[in-house]
């Protein structure tokens, strides 16, 4: 019997007369891949940004590993052991691939605050060898000396992917990781993801890609008009007459 | 993303039998010139402190060589190395960075009349006074980012100048400016039997002309070095990523403002150094020196060096410093004799288009020059340095140098 890390019960946001998300009840089992789907508008992105500290909910509780997540600042969660990766890759553009991916290392090691205006960041070993082993990991080593925003769009969601990693996040929220990729390339994510499953980090996954949810995800919830309608095995799922009537518009898969 | 992941069991040759060691040694330490290995930033260092001990000799030539303009270049150029860490490193433009300057003045001043002539006792003050200065403003003006930041700044700046005119006149003797006089307290001096002298000094050397201009120059190396280093810290690196993604930077795990704060305080003592060092050189303190102009100043110095490098902040400087000599001290008699080789009629007319650039109107100068840099070189002075050097090296190495040098 495995626990569930994250627990989300009740929650509803307002948006002055948008009913955003409305009882929201939703259970992610320690080291599974949970994906979320739903039309758009359904407030998915609303519920992610909730589990950051992002957006406070205006009721419910959301319990991470233990602990509620609510009143926090996105530094203290993420020093919790959420990372998220965004729909658009959020990286520091200026910077080398490198610089971007011993950054998070340093919030691993440093904590959300230390002033060391006097060591070299690259004289911090351990930093450097864990970033080095995520961009050797995740095939980003040839490019570590590139400025990041001359990279490829699908480098850089990989280099976000690799940013969130170097930390050994507990939980990884992952904002439609394959948005605007050829099939080629969502099928490199795809077997990326699983790869990385094998560390056991927990994954929740907002995604439109039936053949990616259908192919990672153990299980499946359904939001639509902000609450969660359905919840189950991707088998199960596909089965569904509400799924169907909701969010495919009575089509069949 | 190509062909580029791989299965755990499946890893690409050129990962494999890399020790982390053998990786992190050649060309590619995966940072950028900034973060060079140390050997480079020496270099660099030794290269900046002979330049500027030297600057009495090579600026020589072009009128520049005496020790009021000379130490004119090194104190702003503090100023500006300061306001860099802030401005240039983490991206946060304050418009009230004159606001320590004048601080610092006042701090070191007060020194001079209550303690001793010792410079070291009144710049110590002022790095502290400016430093708490800094810590009370930066609190209040960093909850805010981007445009209203830049305007709480200005706005506490503004209220500082108008507080050393009116409510502080006590502390600040308003409009006359604070003064050594030979009547003050100077409890250390009269203790030590001290000297009835009213110029600064160190342990007996006053620091008028060269010394003066020595003095400062040293600072100005440290103050250098200083900057060098945490500008290659973990700390810097931090201050770039915010300056890069303040978004990402918080849901990595840092809470941002903390770090803005201590750049904050950090670029207010190098402020309150330099404001300090303009009494050390000139034992008057006066409000004008926290008015908005001179805040703008500190700006357009950075801008016209190079934003977030090194040298470029020292050099802007140094150049506005020396247009300012120069042009301010142009007037319509002057201009005439220039133009002496004209015919009379045309030298008038040539004397009547030059003159409102001159003189009182010198920033005119300036905001044209500014503009200029800002549309053709928006990296500044070190940009243009960067890109002569490319193309220097670009040519070298083959003969149809000009050949491609046409293709661009």
């Amino acid at each position: 019997m495995t626990t569930d890390i994250l627990s989300i019960s009740g929650v509803g946001k307002r948006f002055g007369g948008l009913r955003a998300l409305d009882d929201v009840n939703l259970n992610v089992k320690k080291g599974s891949i949970h994906a979320i789907i739903g039309p758009n508008g359904a407030g998915k992105s609303t519920l992610l940004n909730c589990l950051v500290g992002r957006i406070i909910p205006d009721q419910g509780t959301v319990t991470f590993d233990g602990g509620s997540l609510l009143g926090h600042k996105p530094h203290a969660i993420n020093q919790a052991g959420i990372a998220r990766v965004f729909q658009t890759p959020e990286i520091f553009g200026e910077l080398t691939v490198m610089e971007n991916v011993m950054i998070p290392a340093f919030a691993k090691h440093d904590g959300a605050f230390r002033v060391n205006a006097w060591q070299r960041a690259r004289e911090r070993g351990a930093v450097r060898e864990e970033a080095e082993h995520i961009l050797d990991d995740l095939n980003l080593w040839d490019q570590r000396d590139h400025i990041v925003n001359s990279m490829s769009r699908g480098d850089k969601r990989r280099l976000e992917l690799a940013m969130c990693l170097v930390q050994h996040p507990k939980l990884l929220l992952l904002d439609e990781p394959t948005a605007g990729m050829s099939r080629a390339d969502t099928n490199n994510t795809v077997d990326l993801l699983k790869k990385i499953a094998e560390r056991g980090i927990t994954k929740v996954i907002i995604e439109h890609d039936m053949h990616v949810v259908f192919s990672l995800a153990e299980k499946v919830s359904v939001m639509a008009q902000g609450t969660v309608i359905a919840e189950g095995s991707p088998e199960e799922i596909k089965a569904s007459e509400t799924v169907q009537e909701a969010y495919l518009g009575g089509a069949h898969l | 993303m190509s062909q580029s992941v791989m299965t755990s069991g499946n890893r690409p040759e050129k990962g494999m039998g890399k020790s982390p060691a053998e990786r992190t040694e050649p060309t590619g330490s995966g940072l950028r010139g900034f973060m060079r290995s140390s050997g480079g930033d020496y270099l660099l260092l030794a290269v900046f402190a002979a330049a500027i001990l030297t600057m009495p000799i090579w600026l020589a030539p072009i009128g520049a060589g005496y020790p009021d303009i000379l130490q004119k270049f090194a104190i702003f150029g503090i100023f500006a190395l300061g306001f860099n860490i802030l401005f240039g490193f983490s991206g946060y433009l304050s418009f009230g960075h004159a606001a320590f300057l004048g601080v610092g003045s006042y701090a070191a001043v007060w020194m001079f009349k209550l303690l001793s002539m010792n410079a070291f006792p009144a710049l110590i003050f002022a790095v502290l006074v400016s430093g708490v200065f800094a810590l009370l403003i930066g609190f209040v003006s960093l909850r805010r980012s981007g445009i209203y930041f830049s305007i709480l700044t200005l706005a506490f700046a503004q209220m500082s100048y108008n507080l050393a005119y009116s409510v502080l006149t006590p502390i600040t003797n308003g409009e006359t400016g604070l003064q050594v006089n030979r009547s003050d307290p100077r409890i250390l001096d009269q203790l030590f039997g001290g000297t009835s002298m009213t110029v600064p000094d160190i342990f007996g050397v006053q620091l008028q002309g060269w010394a003066g201009f020595y003095f400062c120059a040293v600072l100005l190396i440290l103050a250098f070095f200083i900057t060098m280093r945490i500008k290659n810290s973990t700390f810097g690196l931090m201050l770039f990523a915010i300056k890069a993604n303040q978004t990402r930077m918080s849901f990595t795990g840092f809470s941002t403002r903390p770090y803005l704060l201590t750049a904050f305080v950090i670029s207010g003592m190098y402020a309150g150094l330099a404001g300090g060092l303009l009494a050390v050189t000139d034992p008057l303190a006066g409000a004008e020196r926290m008015q908005w102009t001179a805040s703008g100043e500190v700006v357009l110095m950075t801008i016209l060096g190079g934003v977030g490098t090194l040298l470029g902040p020292v050099i802007g400087a140094a150049v506005i410093k020396y247009l300012e000599q120069i042009f301010s001290s142009f007037n319509e008699g002057l201009l005439h004799r220039a133009f002496d080789f004209l015919p009379t009629a045309v030298q008038d007319i040539v004397v009547a288009i030059v003159a409102p650039f001159v003189g009182e109107g010198w920033q005119l100068t300036l905001g044209l020059m500014f503009m200029i840099v800002v549309i053709f070189l928006p990296g500044g002075i070190m940009e243009g340095v960067g890109r002569i050097a490319r193309r220097v090296r670009r040519d070298k190495p083959s003969d149809d140098g000009a050949a491609s040098k046409a293709g661009h």
